[in-house]
């Protein structure tokens, strides 16, 4: 098996579980935890995909790039640098969102807050 | 020889007029309105002496003056293959030099009469304002060059007869009489409008041989070349012809004119005799050429004028409004000149326009006068005026044996021209039409002295006040008395000109200065007819003696009374009712045509289907909405985590969408 393959299935089994956590479970904290989970999955796949799928297509146009550019390239990892932190921004936001939910309804239960159906 | 602008301002002085009554005076000078009048007298005096100059610059000019012609709008580009420009001239020539003197003459002598009839009306200065305007009009379309040109004149007229008629637009029939004048026009000139539509598509032939379709010297050349022909010619002709019927108050389209009675007299007086009515005629014998092109549409137009002045004389029998006879009158002679026309002698059309519209004009002026008087138009509550109003007995007089046709007045000399030519027209067409006619002779006599003798002789039987039963209102009083002077000089005016237009214009032998025949010979050449009209001795004394014949029997019956008029009335009772009641043709027109066939018929299925089917379309629409969201609305529960799984599902139906499509 390829390392790409390897690293892949890692992703989107870390990205399918917190999916399942985000639709299904009724906490909103594990919500929360579950959206973490997927985002991590995506950083996971961006950095892989830029190990390994990135150079070889450079390296398929000679000329296009000199070699040691071509180790050089990290946009994948970039990438995944500023999805951890939006990531830690949005859970800021969303642990205060928690907050305020259980201090208006004294519960965490997200099939509770429903209002927006207005 | 008359420069350009010199004929521009012929029609640009009374529009000037206008503009400064309307923008001027009326806004701020309102109490002065009096200067309303004399603005357009002023206005017209000067369009009269243009138009005698370029009558006298059509006279010493071979063909007809040609002015530039001025791009007015064009369609598509003007190089590429479907463009096509639309010009705008003046033409003179003998036939527009002729009327402009007539139209300008006729018009003057109305608003200077106007200056009595009107005095202090409320509405003086718009009514000038509308009269300067009908003039205008009336000028520009005697002068344009351009068909386009002349149908925006064309229905400047309608309009502002419509604008006159419904002048007193407080009365209630007043404002009918207009809106049915407007509507019957409009249905003559959807006729016209096609015809001008049926030209354009026409275009390719006229181009291909270098001319313009609008252009009427390019038409004639057109039909004289053999450009056009055939069925095309035919139907361009009568298209043409249902506008001039419809102008013109010819069978069907005659019931618009009766009516317009409502307008102020001076109005009826200017449209019966030189502006609207007289439009219908002028524009047949513009495009004379054309019709000659065609002999079916020669015999439509010689049959339905035929028809039309026999059927008009009839109902002008019967009537007791003084105007009324006139109105009948007016359509009957209108039908002559379509006759001349309709059987090739468009000159002896033409002159007979011309003598008509004064003596015509002159009679409309005597009601006005008469009405002045006694309040009313109702001739069975007048009598003995002839004692009271010597001038205008004398002038009315003068008009009547010249529309009976008398020798040596006016009308004798044109009404012989059309019947002799219809008498040697040739055609089994001709021949019927020159029976019809004789007979209208008969009647046209009998129904003029029927109502001289009503009017003016015997004794006075009460005016306005036996009419309304002894009280009569402030606004209309008997008042017997000879009109003011400012009305009574036009109706002189008009008088000399009903005795001498007809033996000075085209006299049968030399005159000093004027050449025999000058009218047909500069006339003739521009309609093309080159020989004039041999006058016939046996057809002049027949239809002198069935005049004569037609006032004796007005004398027998409305004279001495030797013959009851009532007992002939009930002799013949069914007859009379018929006429009285016009035919039924305003009946058929109101009543089945308008009320049930329009109202109840077109209007009901139409309101049917806007209920059936457009409110229906819309309520559905609204249904389908509302019961679209009252279902789809469950789906929004306020769940997030049911919008997430519907996104997943919404982002993997994508990708597989996308995974398939490769």
């Amino acid at each position: 098996m390829e390392p790409l393959q390897r690293f892949l299935i890692v992703s989107a089994v870390l990205f399918a579980t917190g999916l399942y956590g985000a639709l299904s479970l009724r906490n909103v904290v594990v919500v929360l935890m579950g959206i973490e989970l997927m985002f991590n999955g995506v950083n996971v796949a961006m950095v892989a995909l830029s190990r390994y799928v990135v150079p070889a297509t450079l390296a398929a146009n000679p000329g296009s790039a000199t070699d040691s550019a071509l180790r050089t390239v990290l946009t994948g990892q970039v990438f995944a640098a500023f999805i951890i932190t939006v990531a830690a921004a949005e859970v800021a936001v969303g642990l205060a969102i928690v907050l305020a939910l259980y201090r208006s309804r004294e519960t965490v239960d997200i099939t509770d807050a429903s209002s927006m159906k207005q | 020889m008359i420069p350009e602008p010199a004929v521009w301002a012929i029609i640009l002085l009374p529009l000037g007029s206008l503009a400064l009554i309307a923008f001027v005076i009326r806004p701020f000078f309102n109490r002065a309105a009096r200067l309303s009048g004399y603005i357009t007298i002023l206005a017209l005096l000067g369009s009269l002496a243009l138009s005698g100059w370029a009558l006298k610059s059509a006279l010493g000019h071979e063909g007809p003056i040609g002015f530039t012609l001025h791009p007015w709008l064009t369609l598509g580009g003007p190089t590429s293959a479907t463009g096509f420009t639309f010009r705008v001239g003046l033409l003179l020539d003998p036939l527009s030099a002729i009327m402009l003197v007539v139209v300008s003459g006729v018009s003057l002598m109305v608003q200077v009469y106007s200056q009595g009839y009107m005095r202090g009306d409320p509405g003086y200065s718009r009514y000038f304002a509308f009269m300067s305007l009908f003039t205008a009009s009336m000028l520009g379309l005697v002068l344009a060059r351009n068909l386009i040109m002349l149908y925006v004149f064309w229905e400047l007229v309608g309009l502002c007869s419509y604008l006159l008629i419904g002048f007193w637009y407080h009365r209630p029939a007043a404002a009918a009489a207009a809106k049915k004048a407007f509507i019957v026009t409009r249905l003559g000139d959807f006729g016209f409008l096609l015809a001008l539509l049926y030209l354009y598509f026409h275009r390719a032939s006229f181009v291909a041989a270098g001319l313009d379709p609008f252009d009427i010297a390019d038409l004639h050349r057109a039909v004289a070349t053999g450009a056009i022909g055939g069925m095309v010619v035919t139907w361009l002709a009568v298209g043409v012809f249902a506008g001039a019927a419809g102008k013109s108050a010819q069978f069907p389209l005659h019931v618009w004119l009766p009516d317009a009675m409502e307008g102020p007299t001076p109005v009826s007086s200017l449209i019966h005799a030189a502006t609207m009515v007289a439009a219908g005629v002028f524009l047949v014998a513009r495009l004379y050429p054309v019709f000659v092109a065609s002999q079916m549409a020669m015999n439509v137009v010689a049959v339905i004028g035929g028809f039309t002045a026999l059927f008009a004389a009839t109902m002008g029998l019967v009537m007791n409004d003084i105007k009324r006879v006139m109105a009948y009158s007016t359509v009957s002679q209108l039908g002559y000149m379509m006759l001349a026309l309709g059987v090739g002698a468009p000159v002896a059309a033409i002159f007979h326009l011309f003598n008509h519209a004064f003596f015509k004009c002159l009679l409309f002026l005597g009601a006005g006068s008469v009405n002045h008087a006694t309040g009313t138009f109702n001739m069975q509550f007048m009598g003995g005026l002839r004692r009271v109003q010597p001038w205008t007995y004398a002038t009315v007089l003068v008009a009547g044996l010249s529309l009976a046709g008398i020798f040596p007045l006016s009308g004798f000399w044109s009404k012989d021209e059309v019947l002799v030519a219809a008498w040697r027209g040739g055609t089994a067409f001709s021949q019927v039409v020159f029976w019809l006619a004789m007979a209208a002779v008969f009647l046209t006599a009998f129904y003029a002295f029927r109502m001289m003798f009503l009017t003016f002789h015997g004794q006075f039987r009460g005016g306005v006040e036996a009419e309304q039963g002894g009280h009569a209102s402030g606004e209309h009083r008997v008042h017997l008395a000879e009109s003011p002077a400012v009305m009574v000089f036009p109706m002189v005016v008009l008088g000399i000109a009903a005795v001498v237009s007809g033996f000075l214009a085209n006299p049968v032998v030399d005159l000093g200065p004027i050449p025999k025949h000058w009218f047909a010979e500069f006339l003739g050449g521009a309609l093309g007819e080159t020989h004039p009209q041999k006058t016939s001795l046996g057809v002049a004394v027949v239809s002198m003696l069935v005049a004569l014949g037609g006032i004796g029997l007005a004398w027998a019956m409305y004279g001495t009374r030797v013959l009851s008029p009532q007992r002939v009335g009930r002799a013949l009772r069914p007859l009379h009712t018929l006429l009285t009641q016009r035919y039924y043709m305003d009946h058929l027109y109101e009543r089945a045509i308008v009320s049930r066939g329009f109202y109840k018929g077109a209007c009901q299925a139409l309101e049917k289907f806007d209920d059936n089917f457009v409110d229906r379309a819309v309520n559905m629409v609204g249904w389908f909405s509302r019961n679209t969201g009252h279902s789809v609305r469950r789906l929004q529960t306020g769940q997030v985590q049911l919008y997430g799984v519907g996104i997943v599902l919404g982002i993997i139906v994508i990708l597989a969408v996308y995974l398939i499509g490769q």
